[in-house]
Order: C-alpha cells, then structure tokens, then sequence
C-alpha cells in the first residue's frame, strides 16, 4: 500500500521542520527502523527513522527545504506496487506520539507540561477568524488579533474590535488564562548595509519563551559572593589524582556548581517548584537544564535526577550533553523537564549578570567567572583572594525572597566547603 | 428644472435625437400607429412621419436584424422590443452579428444600433415576459448594457446611446415608467460607463442598478431613521462599461458592501460586482460581500409569490442590517 512519509513532531515546540539531508535515495529499499534522513528541528538535528517497510518511491521535499508539521517528505511504495493515481487517497506513516520512546521526564507526573507556553498565534488552535480589513488594521496597529474577541457574526473580528484593543497588546484586557502578550510591533529602520536575518527556528522558540517568561513571570534577583578559594584547589587536587590514572575524567568548575545546585535544592525543595494557576507543582527530584551556548543560539539540555547522581556522573553526563547540543544530536526527550536551570558565563569572563528564568521553571542561576580580587581575612589584613558572583532569579510567585536566600546560602556552603559534596 | 416622468424622459431624448439626426429611425411592433404599448413613443410618428417611425411585425429576429444591417450601412435605429423577454429570438441577430462585426470585419463595420424596452418582472405578466437579461448581454465582449433608475439618467442615457458607434442595449422598467424625477431643461447626456453614487454614506454600500437602485434608496432611508445605519447607494448606471472605481471607492469607504439586484442570483451582474469588489478592495472588507437577487426560480406568477421574489425594501433592510452585525 501507498504511504506517504511526513515531516514527525520529533521537539514538543516544532511546528516545521528542515530536511538537512536525505540518508535514502528515491529507489532504496527501506526497511522499518532504517535511518532515512535528517531532520533539524527548532532545537537539534535528528535522524529520522522508517516506519514502514517500501521502497522510496518519490522524493517531494528536497535537502535544504523546509515542511510543516505532518507535511509530505515522500512517497513509500511497496515491493512492485504501482503509484497511486492523483487525487487516491495515501496513508500517513507519521508515528503517534505515543510511539515515542517514553520520556523519563514522564516519571514525574506531577510536572506541569513542560513544553512551550501557549502558543500566540492562536487562542484554540484553530484559524482566527478576522476580516481582511480587521487583520489589515491589526497589522497597522501591532494588535494580537488571537487576543482580541470577536464581536461579528460567529465571532469574527472586525475592524472596530481591533480598534478597541489596546495598541501593541491585547492582553490587559483578558482575564482570562495566562497567556503570551503580543509585543508591540517595534521594528528597526533598516538602512543601506543592514541586514535582514529570518529568524530561525530556535531563535524564534528563544524570543517567544522568553517574552512570556520576561512579561508573565514577576522575576526578582538575588547576588552571592562565593570564596572559590577552596573549591578551585580541591578541584587542582582532584584532577592531579585523576592525572595519573589512564581516561579519567577532570572536573570543571561548572561541575562542582552543578552538584552544588543540586544538592542545595534537595535541602530547600521550594525553589524546586513551579507555578501552576492554582497550585504550586514541588517537583519530587531535581532536573537541572544547563544553557548551552552552540552556533546559532542556546539550548537547555537537561541533566536528571541530579540529586542522585555523584560528582563524576554529573560531569560526564553535562559532558556528553554539551557535546551533542553543539552538534545538534540531542533528542527532544533530552531537552523536556528541566525543574530549573544554571547558565555559566564564567568561561566568558562576566563579573556578575542577571538571568531571564526559564519557564515554567521558579529559578535559574547565574555563575560568573572566579575572579581573584583584594579580600579582606579573618585578621582584617588585604590578602589575594579568589571570588565568585552567583546571581539567582526567582518567580516570586512561588520563591520568596528569604527561600532564595536560603537556598543561596546553602549553596555558598556547598561551594566553600566542596568536600560536603562527595558526602 | 422640471420633474418628468421616466416615460417622458425617454420620450424627449428619442425625440431630440430625432430631430438632431435624420439617420435616427424608431422600429418596433406598435410603435408608431398605437403611440408604443407602454407609449414611449407617444407622439413621434406625429412629429416625425412614417419615415422615421416605423411599425413592424410581430418578428423580433426579422425587424432586429434588419435594424442591425441598417445600422452597418449608416442609419442609426432605436429599436423597440415590447418586452426584452422576447429578445431570446433575436440573439443570433444581437450577439452574433451586432455583438461581433466590428471586431470580425476588422473596424471596417460599426453597427451603431440601440435595442430599448423594459427588461423587468414584478409586473404579473408570467415568467416567458419577465426576463432581465443584462447579465446575458454583458457577458457578450461588443455589446454594452445600460440599465437607467431615474428620468434623469433615462434621458441621458438613452442619448449617449444613440450616439454611441456600437451596439448598446437600454433595459428600461415598465414599474419606473410612470415614476417623475427633476430633469433639466437644457440639452445634456449621460457618458456611459460612470456610475452615481444617489446617495453618501459611511457604513455600509449598497451597489444595484436599474429598479433596484430605487428600493436601495427606499431602503437607506428606513436604515438611517430606525437603525441610524448610514448607508450609501451607488448606481451602476451601465452595467458595461462598468465603472468599477466608483464602486471600489466607495466600498474602500464603507468597508462593507451588499448587492441588490433584480438579476437572478446564477451568475448575475451582482456575481461579477463581488468579483470586482474582492479581487481588487479585499483588504477593505469588514465583512462578507453580501447579495440580494430575485429568488432563483421562473418569475412567479402568483401575485403574492411575486411581490417577494424580487428585492423589496424589507429585504433590502433586513439583508443590510445582517451585513453592518
């Protein structure tokens, strides 16, 4: 039987996605399981796999081009079997989501859906419904037209119910369930020389995440200072013992602090949590997404169950992680469920900075460099020291400020003692 | 100034023309001796002789192609069909030959004849003498078509008719012949191919011709008092040439638009309206392009069932205020 291959959901928050290139060439005999080309998501490039037995009969979407979601890739025909004719209906291979490898996020089934927050473009996920004329106003005005209630024959939008809707958003006036606020259309004047970049599809996922967490989320900023003097010599003295013995790991800085925000939230699970309309989601173990800077953008890769993994093993899985992040080879389970995030410009050489929480988690952390600066000891004398900012941003709905403090605090403790950590 | 009805207005612009051009000629069954059958041509045989004013037979395909080969040698005919419901014997005649010589022979023959009568049901005359027949015409690249609401345009019209060097076909109204409006005393003519807007308005247009022009007016006026809806008509005046600006302007205004016409709805010229006002003013619509045609079937002989078969002013309002919703 004929079956058409479309483009799979392979990231929670993909609505297309771009054939990188075809692993099968129109003829092959495929069978179910066999790689049959690579697809880059808004988040990696993954491989997809067959899910019918055939022959690659048609090719429709080339490498290079873009499909929608559940869009035609090919055509997959069976042993000797003819092309259907135009307009005869074809099958969909696209696997159910069911399908997938089951996510271990999924063990914590309490978590909230940890995928992008509702999407702007439309209130019900169907089409809106808006004259031409509405929809030529909104566009003048910045208007979100999913924002605005229609007030014409079957709801539809006219052109007085955009003019009736606050300029640039729409949002105020819906008190309804939270949802992503229209920015107002602020756009640059574009001169000889500039250049106008297409969003991708990460950057577009990073600006509308980050809008809604930056607009929805009432963030507020704490800001350690860390003693990194013991930590940077235990850290000297464990990788001159892992030195000698063949293939052993070394430890990064970012390791220890991975622990540290680990184990630290194990002793003040409240930061662990999420805010949930009516509730407060505590999550029952901590999944730390660590940004990784790659190319084109930032993704947040998702280290699990942190809290019992030891010092070595989270080294090796950020590792791993971060590899195939900057090679674009994460799965998407790989990027879903993070309970909060640690972002490290430590490496870049930033003093201190503050960080845009990534939803729907409570709280992400900002480690800057270790800077060694002029410290006043316990005798009152100016001695070198080695000093470390960590800035912390909450949702003070679910944090408050003296949560965070303590939960900064156990975390200083961590830190400036290490050896706690291989407790 | 002074206020005619449209059976005089026509009545002065055949005359004028008759007098202004010794190649005009009238034809028709029952045109001279019995003063016309709904006396439009009252008097003219009188003031023009039997030269010039000419009874025929009961024929339409024989007098209408005599006229249209009279008219490629030079006479300019106003030909009379009783009803334009009897033209349908006539159309080889009125398409093929009228319709298409110009362009056959090159430039080389004209056929400068205008075909005139009413062109309208409502008058419980049964469905074989009720046709509107201006979209069939319009479809027909050659023939131009003009359907006048007032005595004003009726006159004006009909004049630039006659001068025309090509065919054009004048659907008048037997409803509207008796009914006066203010014509002026001095000489003017209509151009074809520009429409009237018979009334400003801001929220809604209603675009028609012929009778259905007049029962928009009605119309604006029950919407304006009862439903302060302020409603602007505009009047086709020639269905071709067709003056689209005036009606995309006026549509670019009111950014909601209604049709009424007496046409059957199956590809009336109220179909080819919405084309227009789609293609080229989408952007201005706040709201579906709406029609109001004759209901879809033969004209209704049963009085009752007439009365609502073509557009009324009900209608017209009820259709208006569901567009403005």
């Amino acid at each position: 039987m004929a079956t058409i291959i479309e483009m799979p959901k392979l990231s929670d928050t993909m609505t297309e996605g771009t054939l990188v290139r075809w692993l099968k060439n129109a003829g092959d005999t495929i069978e179910v399981g066999d790689e049959i080309a690579e697809i880059e998501t808004d988040k990696a490039t993954m491989s997809m796999e067959a899910f019918d037995d055939g022959i690659l009969h048609e090719i429709y979407v080339k490498e290079g081009e873009k499909a929608p979601l559940g869009g035609k890739l090919a055509l997959l025909l069976e042993e000797g079997e003819d092309p259907p004719e135009p307009g005869e209906e074809i099958t969909s291979s696209s696997p159910a989501e069911s399908d997938q490898p089951a996510n271990e996020a999924s063990s914590s089934a309490t978590a909230p859906s940890q995928s992008a927050p509702p999407a702007p473009k439309t209130s019900n996920g169907g089409r809106i419904k808006a004259s031409p004329l509405a929809r030529r106003v909104a566009a003048d005005r910045g208007v979100d037209l999913s924002q605005i209630q229609g007030t014409g024959p079957g709801g539809r939008i006219v052109r007085k119910d955009v003019e009736d809707a606050p300029t640039g958003t729409a949002a105020a006036s819906s008190a309804s369930a939270p949802q992503v606020p229209a920015a107002p259309a602020i756009r640059p004047t574009m001169s000889e020389g500039d250049e106008r970049i297409p969003l991708t599809g990460m950057r577009a996922v990073i600006a509308e995440r980050l809008l809604a967490s930056k607009t929805q989320i009432p963030h507020f900023y704490l800001t350690i200072e860390v003693d990194a003097a013991n930590l940077l010599t235990f850290r000297k003295q464990i990788n001159e013992q892992a030195a000698t013995s063949e293939g052993a790991n070394k430890f990064t800085i970012n390791d220890f602090i991975l622990k540290a925000v680990a184990d630290s939230a194990v002793a003040v699970p409240a930061v662990n949590a999420s805010f949930d309309g009516d509730a407060i989601v505590r999550f029952g173990s901590v999944h730390i997404s660590v940004a990784v800077s790659i190319d084109d953008g930032l993704v947040t890769p998702v280290i699990r169950d942190a809290q019992d993994k030891s010092l070595s093993e989270i080294s090796v899985a950020v590792k791993d992680l971060a590899t195939r992040a900057r090679n674009k080879k994460l799965s998407p389970d790989e990027f879903a469920g993070g309970t909060l995030t640690v972002s490290n410009l430590g490496a870049f050489g930033i003093d201190s900075f503050d960080a845009i929480i990534n939803p729907p988690q409570a709280l992400i952390l900002a480690i800057s460099s270790i800077r060694q600066v002029p410290v006043v000891n316990a005798e009152g004398q100016i001695v070198p020291g080695q000093r470390m900012n960590i800035g912390m941003s909450g949702d003070h709905r679910v944090i408050d400020g003296a949560v965070g403090a303590q939960y900064l605090g156990e975390l200083r403790r961590l830190l400036e003692n290490p050896a706690l950590m291989l407790l | 100034m002074r206020t005619i009805t449209y059976r005089q207005a026509l009545n002065e612009a055949l005359a004028e023309e008759l007098t202004r051009d010794e190649n005009v000629v009238i034809m028709g069954e029952e045109v001279a001796e019995y003063n016309g059958a709904y006396k439009v041509t009252e008097g003219l045989l009188d003031r023009f002789g039997p030269k010039r004013v000419v009874d025929t037979p009961i024929s339409e395909a024989g007098f209408i192609g005599m006229g249209i080969g009279a008219s490629m040698l030079g006479v300019r005919p106003v030909m009379e069909l009783m009803f334009w419901s009897f033209a349908y014997v006539a159309f080889d005649q009125m398409i093929n030959n009228a319709g298409c010589v110009r362009y056959m022979s090159g430039g080389l023959i004209h056929c400068p004849i205008v075909v005139r009568g009413p062109a309208n049901g409502g008058t419980n005359v049964g469905a074989t003498h009720s046709h509107t027949p201006e979209n069939f015409i319009a479809n027909t690249p050659g023939l131009k078509v003009v359907c006048p609401a007032t005595p004003y345009d009726a006159k004006g019209l009909m004049k630039t008719a006659i001068r025309d060097n090509d065919p054009v076909y004048v659907m008048e109204n037997t409803l509207l012949y008796g009914e006066s409006g203010d014509v002026p005393d001095e000489e003017y003519t209509i151009p074809l191919g520009v429409a009237d807007v018979k009334r400003e308005g801001s929220d809604l247009s209603i675009i028609g011709h012929g009778r259905a022009v007049i029962t928009a007016l009605q119309a604006a006026e029950v919407l304006e008092k009862e439903h302060q809806l302020s409603v602007e008509v505009v009047d086709l005046r020639s269905v071709r040439p067709l003056d689209e600006e005036t009606i995309l302007s006026s549509v670019r205004k009111t950014n909601r638009a209604l049709l009424v016409d007496e046409n059957k709805p199956f590809c009336a010229v109220s179909s080819h309206i919405a084309a227009v006002i789609q293609e080229k003013a989408f952007d201005y619509l706040d709201a579906p392009i709406a029609r109001l045609n004759a209901l879809d079937a033969p004209a209704i002989y049963s009085p009752p069932l007439e009365k609502i078969q073509l557009p009324n002013v009900d209608a017209v309002v009820k259709k208006a205020l569901h567009v403005c919703s």
